[in-house]
């Protein structure tokens, strides 16, 4: 599904990382600082790797020494941020529905139903952004993400910016999302129990390095 | 009420021409350029950045007589837009048009430069992670949440085209109905005998202007906070 072999030097933080997933969601952990979100960025294509390969879904989207680098937009990729980042110009409906108008898909009436059911965000289709609480925010930036029907979906810490009760209040929904949503995810946390109910497998970040790699269980 | 003569009414409207034309062209110059200072690194970026505010510190006779050199009818590009195009701005409203334009155009840059300067560039990120292509996002995103500092910078652009002055006189001269604008009226009012009366009525009407424009700028700008802001 995903493989991954860059090295990327950021100033004086050098970044070097392999590893292959099958997993439905693979957990990236490791304490800040360790190159997570600088991993997923160029998963992402926000950032190009000095060196390496990345392949996702068999397609080849970053290749240094053939000159491969397919600019984001053509990724079809779904990425949650921490920081949601919805469109503030945009009511929740035209946010849900961005990605779905960018990349020319039909309407498809039974997923929209089906997302905005498993994410319970039906009465706030006509709010802005910013009359949402963070957590409402974080589901529809997921929702978001969902409906421009992605290949694989990224998530950056997506629970990092809310406090214990509304992380409870998301979990079960993430939990559906795996389960239902049958999209592959790679999921970036530095939280162990967040990861012990989400992730399939896990790939262990220090310092730039993957220093360990499998089950649930190299968490311990 | 204010006894406008025909002869005021020519040049009133005149300077509206000029000045709506004048910042209906620069616009969408305007909006290139800010979007290039405010988002991109290239060699010459601070030449450039200095040679869109020149009209501001230059004196105006100095742009006016530039212009001059350069579109009068025996200027290389004037010449040249003569010949291919039949488009002549030497003696012409559109000289005046063109003055304004490149008097106002720092004006009008500024505001536009500063909204997408504000707006954060994550969200031009993430409208790439849903497949928006690089024009997609500048029209659906950038463009959307710059509107209201791109109408600010209309509006103030529309006022200092409508009160310009130096280089329009110098570039095209003062001839009444074609480019006598309220400015130079005011001027040939002043010394002729007798033109106080008419004079004071222009003035009135261009604080009257000026001051709408600076009252709709100001209320573009906080609209466009608000916007930021999610309202």
């Amino acid at each position: 599904m995903l493989r991954v072999d860059v090295e990327k030097q950021l100033g004086e933080f050098s970044l070097h990382a392999t590893f292959a997933s099958e997993g439905r969601v693979t957990g990236l952990f490791g304490a800040s600082g360790a190159g997570k979100t600088s991993l997923i960025n160029m998963i992402a294509g926000l950032l190009r790797p000095d060196r390496g390969t990345i392949i996702i879904d068999g397609e080849t989207v970053d290749d240094t020494a053939a000159g491969i680098h397919v600019p984001t937009w053509r990724r079809r990729i779904g990425y949650v941020f921490q920081d949601a980042r919805l469109f503030p110009h945009l009511n929740v409906a035209q946010n849900l529905d961005y990605g779905r108008r960018m990349n020319r898909l039909a309407p498809d009436a039974a997923q929209h139903t089906r997302v905005i059911e498993l994410l319970d965000i039906g009465a706030l289709l006509d709010r802005r952004p910013g009359k949402l609480s963070g957590g409402e925010r974080q589901r529809v930036a997921l929702g978001r993400a969902l409906l421009s029907k992605p290949r694989l979906l990224l998530l950056d810490e997506p629970l990092g910016a809310l406090d214990e009760a509304r992380k409870l209040e998301i979990l079960p929904y993430l939990v559906r999302l795996r389960d239902e949503a049958n999209i592959p995810m790679v999921y970036v946390s530095h939280d162990v129990a967040e990861l012990r109910q989400l992730a399939t497998q896990i790939v262990m970040l220090r310092q730039g390095r993957v220093t360990s790699f499998g089950g649930v269980k190299v968490l311990t | 009420m204010l006894d406008i003569s025909p002869a005021e009414w020519t040049a009133i409207l005149l300077s509206l021409r000029v000045a709506i034309i004048a910042t209906l062209v620069a616009t969408p110059f305007g909006i290139a350029l800010a979007w290039l200072l405010a988002r991109r690194d290239f060699w010459g970026k601070s030449v450039l950045d200095a040679i869109v505010h020149l009209p501001l510190v230059l004196p105006p006779v100095v742009t006016g007589y530039l212009l001059l050199l350069t579109f009068g009818r025996r200027g290389l590009v004037g010449t040249f837009l003569a010949d291919h195009l039949g488009i002549v701005f030497a003696f012409r409203w559109t000289g005046a048009a063109l003055a304004c334009g490149v008097m106002s155009f720092p004006l009008l840059v500024r505001p536009m430069r500063l909204s997408i300067e504000a707006i954060d560039r994550k969200l031009e990120q993430a409208a790439e992670t849903l497949g928006a292509a690089p024009f997609k996002v500048f029209f659906t995103v950038t463009l959307p949440l710059a509107l209201p500092g791109v109408l600010a910078g209309m509006v103030l652009g529309f006022a200092k085209a409508i009160g310009e002055f130096g280089a329009t006189i110098t570039f095209v001269s003062n001839i009444p109905g074609e480019t006598q604008t309220i400015s130079s009226a005011i001027y040939s009012l002043i010394q002729t005998p007798d033109g106080d009366a008419a004079a004071g009525r222009l003035v009135i009407v261009s604080i009257v202007l000026a001051l709408g424009a600076l009252i709709g700028a100001e209320w573009f700008a906080r609209r466009a906070t608000a916007r930021l802001h999610g309202n």
